[in-house]
């Protein structure tokens, strides 16, 4: 049971540039029904079969919860990864067959908020695209700040402004635009809740200021799926499955487990849920753990690794899976 | 198939009665002959055909009789339905997953016909038909998480899902064994389950947790539970204690195969899309012994796992003192040949 997800075979049906680094996929169902409706913050995880290899990557649903016809994404190209955003970019076509995930929900708005405050930096506007329309339908109030390089970059700038002239500030870095951060946190009413998607640095920032001005811990929400990184190859040896084989170099832990035939638990792949967290019996070398889920002694340890995202460089490692 | 409905009762004179066919899919929980808790989750994903795993929220002939119980239980205690107000999304959810499920599964009964947000549902065993506004709460005569489980058999927990942990922040609660909604609500996973014994030193709670959060749309689980209980009563409640309680001490060595019940509770798992939150109907299903002793493998194994279970699980499941009597009764029932392996009848 592979994280106790269904999977949807889906085709696309639309593909929209937006800017030099983002562009806008749109999918519907191949056999013609409805998609499940999902909650805003939701992501699925899209299955690409790349030459060779198949790789599962997670992007957020922007589309309207409720709106069941079609499903969109925004994939941002990374040219310095290891290939899903690039496969996107450079390979799918309008008409072809892919296949995605249910919809799984690891940064969903708390519904108890008075007030939703959302801060994103670059893509990670994806989210709360979808949230402002959830919001939007059921009257939620919300607030949004929103970061990025430029007005070329700014995917989705003028829409957000139009549709919600008094709740969506922009902030373009090139004109020296800055968010006041402090003083946004300290003016905001009881019960407002926070939510941060983008770059690390961002989440951070938001969470040290937070936590220095003594917001509750549950108050503060934030996404960040790290996409695995390329290293050197190495040995695994699955125990329970009696199997040992090579984990190349642009390959992750898990898409190696699974080319092996394994179905190995996972939700998220990207360093956050905690699904795939896997007991390690013996490692002759260093875990070079790079998720959010394992505490730090837990990190040292060496007794568990995080395989979406988490790599070995030594002899071997063996695995309790 | 069509369903002949009893006409029958929970309480006073209790006519409660169980079908040859009621009998026959009975959710008889022993796989072995003894019991050990344990979280022994699967798929909630349909079943043998008519036995009560086949559809997601099995209608059976005790429904329009549950449902005017459920609505007397109600009427004398309106805080057994509650709902903390970010759960309004939740109810919707449930209210849509319950109606969507139903008319696809039993075409004959139930009715739902959309058009955008204008609904139109009809009830046909209830004789209710209801036009509404999907989303729209003043067009409904209560709230969506009640309207709906007024017309569903089985306990309903609506849960909130933040904080990687689960919150009793709504539900509907009138055929508990035992628990209470009023003294539940607002607590977390941990929370509502603390007075159980043993269990969480095995730490299965935990486990539980991490694969009740793990349950993702279109993924729902299911598990069984039992207990025992003297009368087809529903309402079991701690309120209501007083009344049932004393129940207990009316059984006697032959009236014990007509009053005391095997209680099975159908509990099943399903992910919220709407709200991201959850949504935990606990279906329960009685059963006389004089009845269960019909089916030779139950019989034999029933009395095998009552004699044996160790004495703070029957004290937990409030049937220390009258095991006795049930043992005695079912050992008439065990001629001690071997039973198969599995919950089904040979
Ligand atoms: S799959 Fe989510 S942490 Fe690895």
């Amino acid at each position: 049971m592979s994280a106790g997800t269904n999977k949807i075979g889906v085709v696309v049906t639309d593909i929209v540039p937006l800017n030099e680094l983002v562009t806008r996929f749109k999918f519907e169902r191949a056999d013609g029904g409805l998609l499940p409706t999902f909650s805003g913050g939701a992501h699925t995880v899209i299955e690409m079969k790349d030459g060779e290899t198949t790789r599962l990557n997670p992007y957020s649903l922007m589309s309207d919860p409720a709106d069941r016809h079609a499903y969109t994404i925004s994939v941002r190209r990374d040219d310095a990864g290891r290939g899903g955003s690039l496969f996107l970019h450079k390979n799918v076509r309008i008409g072809d067959e892919m296949v995605i995930s249910y919809p799984v929900n690891l940064f969903a708005l708390d519904l108890r908020a008075h007030k939703h405050l959302m801060i994103a930096g670059g893509i990670g506007i994806t989210p709360f695209l979808a949230q402002i329309k959830q919001l939007s339908a059921t009257n939620g109030r919300f607030e949004l700040h929103y970061a990025c390089r430029n007005q070329a970059l700014g995917s989705y700038v003028d829409d957000l402004t139009t549709a919600h002239p008094n709740n969506v500030h922009v902030y373009f870095d090139d004109d020296g635009q800055a968010l006041d951060l402090e003083n946004l946190l300290d003016g905001q009413p009881l019960g407002t809740h926070i939510y941060i998607c983008g770059p690390k640095g961002m989440i951070n920032w938001v969470r040290d200021t937070a936590e220095r001005l003594g917001w509750p811990r549950e108050a503060v929400h934030y996404e960040e799926f790290l996409a695995p990184q390329s290293g050197k190859p190495f040995t695994v040896k699955l125990a329970k499955s009696d199997l040992e084989f090579e984990v190349g170099e642009h390959q992750s832990l898990l898409e190696a487990i699974e080319a092996a035939g394994v179905d190995a638990p996972y939700l998220c792949r990207g360093g956050a849920c905690g699904q795939c967290e896997t007991d390690v019996l013996e490692a002759d070398g260093e875990i070079l753990h790079r998720d959010h889920w394992l505490e730090d002694d837990e990190k040292e340890s060496g007794k568990k690794i995080m395989p979406c995202v988490s790599r070995f460089e030594g002899r071997i490692i063996v695995l309790d899976r | 198939m069509t369903i002949q409905f009893n006409d029958e009762t929970f309480r006073d004179d209790y006519t409660f009665t169980n079908s040859e066919r009621a009998i026959k899919r009975f959710p008889f929980p022993f796989h072995e002959d003894s019991y050990m808790y344990s979280v022994n989750m699967e798929q909630h994903q349909g079943g043998p055909e008519g036995s009560i795993y086949e559809k997601r929220f099995d209608v059976d002939e005790h429904y329009i009789s549950e449902m005017k119980d459920r609505a007397l239980v109600l009427d004398e205690d309106p805080l057994r339905c509650q709902s903390l107000p970010h759960m309004t999304l939740a109810g919707w959810d449930l209210l849509e997953l319950i109606m969507v499920s139903k008319s696809e599964d039993y075409p004959d009964l139930f009715e739902l016909h959309r058009d955008g947000n204008n609904w139109h549902w009809i009830n046909k065993p209830l004789g209710i038909e209801q036009k509404f506004v999907f989303m729209d709460e003043s067009t409904l005569p209560y709230g969506p998480m009640e309207y709906i489980t007024r017309q569903t058999q089985g306990d309903f927990a609506l849960l909130d899902q933040r904080d990687e942990n689960l919150w009793m922040d709504a539900g509907t609660v009138t055929t508990q064994a035992d628990w209470s909604l009023d003294f539940d609500i607002g607590m977390n996973f941990f929370e509502w389950h603390a007075p159980v014994p043993l269990a969480a030193e095995m730490g299965v709670f935990k486990r539980a947790l991490k694969f009740l959060l793990n349950i993702q749309q279109g993924m729902p689980a299911r598990r069984l539970n039992w207990t025992m209980t003297v009368n087809p009563l529903l309402d079991t409640s701690p309120e209501n204690y007083h009344k049932w309680g004393v129940q207990k001490t009316t059984l006697t060595p032959e009236n014990v195969g007509q009053k005391q019940y095997l209680r099975v509770e159908l509990q099943t798992f399903f992910r919220l899309p709407r709200s991201n939150g959850m949504v935990f109907p606990i279906r329960c299903y009685l059963i006389s012994l004089e009845d269960l002793v019909t089916i030779p493998k139950w019989g034999r194994r029933l009395h095998r796992v009552i004699r044996d279970v160790p004495e703070e699980l029957a004290t937990y499941k409030g049937f220390i003192d009258n095991r006795p009597l049930i043992v005695d009764y079912l050992s008439k029932f065990d001629d001690g040949a071997p039973t198969s392996d599995g919950v089904w009848p040979d």
